[in-house]
């Protein structure tokens, strides 16, 4: 069951990846666009707690650092979404079995993008890769949590139950 | 029910008390190993045979979703109102005056095609031959870098350091290849520096990506003699490195649109606005040597389809 559970998710992860590469790049705004991967984390996190969603993020992060086309410094996406995973861990309320409000996934959702978008800004500011200034990062870091905040609505919900169904006593 | 207590992994030991911080530690050491190991192992970094091995796997998904959306994303061409049309019409007409104009003095023409032949036979020892492919993955603005995925790779015949243009000029150059697709960093990319040559002046520079990010994008033109002042609307094109790697000689980039001279770094800045439409790249060629072996047609320097 937990190698179904996990060969499903990173499945997801690896859906989430090749739509943010191939499709949205069509609707993109300024260039920007959502980002789905993290938002599986982030669903995650919600559902199974920080430890789990730690380690999809790391997988998460590893995919969107080596997958075409990414060129920058491997290890970046990686250390920003393990962060993103358990942040968001954390915030899930304790009585387990409670779902998280709306409210409380919308807000979680949006502070995980932006943290995850300026953790990986930050990385790139320190190792010089590439050599951006920080007036370019602050609107693309904007419009990327006003994107994942859309989706949210729309993605959340299924992704949370499919994640959930997967989780063995429930499903 | 407990979530932390039915993971593979997690809170056997501690139940529901809250996550184990050696896990996080542990995948918060991992991110800095591989960050450590890819930014000083530079082009032969251990990380690079990973993202080989990425591309081979996720190059032909991408290579299907794109095709799979790109009828999709045509759906807003197929609306177009009576006043498109209506001026598409008088666009035709007027082109269509323009081609009888043209025949009428095809004689000069003909001359001029003559040296124009010479100009191909030029191209053709030079071996500009063109692996066409198509775009199918592009990098978001979130990573800050100008890179695209193109449907080709080393089966195509495409190998590292070879540039990639397209109708308008120059797109990039090749960064690295699976068996199927290909990685191109674009020139507008900050990290991005190609030699450059002012067509009018023969002047030769560095173009420098301004790595912005969305849909334009431009570059900055550095010249080396620091007394020549570059103006506006003249042409740039490749200056060409040695063996042709990784920018053959002689593409057009694009038009200078702004000038700055600072009088502090007394050298003269030049803004230049590429010809290429970064935001629509859809069809793209990759200069190969001529004869080079391909799994798909390759377009040879004199038009030929081989």
């Amino acid at each position: 069951m937990s190698s179904l559970k996990w060969a499903v998710t990173v499945a997801l992860v690896s859906l989430a990846l090749v739509l943010q590469v191939s499709f949205f790049p069509h609707l993109a705004v300024h260039g920007v666009v959502p980002d789905l991967c993290l938002l599986v984390v982030v669903a995650a996190a919600l559902v199974r707690g920080p430890e789990q969603a730690a380690v999809l993020g790391f997988v998460a992060g590893v995919l969107l650092d080596l997958a075409p086309p990414a060129d920058h410094v491997a290890g970046r996406w990686a250390l920003a979404l393990v962060v993103v995973g358990y942040v968001a861990g954390r915030v899930r309320p304790d009585g387990t079995d409670t779902r998280p409000t709306a409210t409380a996934v919308m807000t979680t959702v949006a502070a995980s993008s932006f943290v995850g978008t300026s953790v990986y800004a930050i990385t790139g500011l320190l190792l010089q890769d590439p050599v951006v200034s920080v007036a370019d990062l602050l609107p693309v870091v904007l419009i990327a949590v006003v994107w994942d905040v859309l989706l949210t609505p729309l993605l959340m919900p299924g992704l949370m139950r499919v994640l959930t169904a997967l989780e063995p006593g429930r499903a | 029910m407990a979530v932390f207590s039915t993971g593979p992994r997690s809170g056997e030991r501690y139940g529901s008390r809250g996550p184990r911080r050696s896990v996080l530690v542990a995948l918060l050491l991992a991110c800095a190993t591989l960050i450590t190991l890819d930014y000083h192992g530079g082009t032969d970094s251990p990380v690079e045979p990973a993202r080989r091995a990425m591309g081979e796997v996720f190059g032909p998904v991408e290579s299907a979703a794109a095709a799979a959306v790109r009828p999709v994303t045509a759906v807003p061409d197929w609306f177009r109102s009576r006043s498109d049309m209506r001026h598409e019409i008088a666009t035709l007409t007027a082109e269509n005056s323009d081609l009888r104009q043209q025949v009428n003095t095809s004689g000069v023409d003909r001359n001029r095609l003559a040296e124009y032949d010479d100009l191909t036979s030029a191209a053709k020892t030079l071996g500009q031959a063109l692996v066409p492919a198509r775009v199918i993955g592009i990098g978001a603005s979130q990573t800050f870098s100008r890179t695209v995925t193109i449907d080709a790779g080393s089966k195509a015949g495409i190998a590292p350091d070879q540039t990639v243009v397209n109708a308008d000029g120059l797109v990039g150059r090749v960064l690295r290849v699976t068996s199927t697709t290909a990685t191109v960093l674009l020139v507008i990319d900050a990290e991005s520096v190609v030699g450059g040559r002012i067509g009018d002046s023969m002047q030769l520079g560095f173009l420098h990506g301004r790595g912005d990010l969305g849909r334009s994008g431009r570059l900055d033109l550095e010249l080396v003699d620091d007394s020549v002042v570059p103006s506006k609307g003249e042409v740039v094109v490749t200056w060409g490195s040695q063996g042709g790697a990784p920018y053959v000689t002689g593409v057009p980039v694009g038009r200078v649109t702004q000038v700055f001279s600072s009088l502090r770094q007394t050298s003269q800045r030049a803004v230049i606005q590429p010809f290429v439409d970064f935001g629509a790249l859809d069809v793209v060629g990759v200069v190969v040597p001529s004869g080079t072996r391909s799994d798909r047609a390759v377009v040879e320097a004199d038009g030929r389809l081989q």
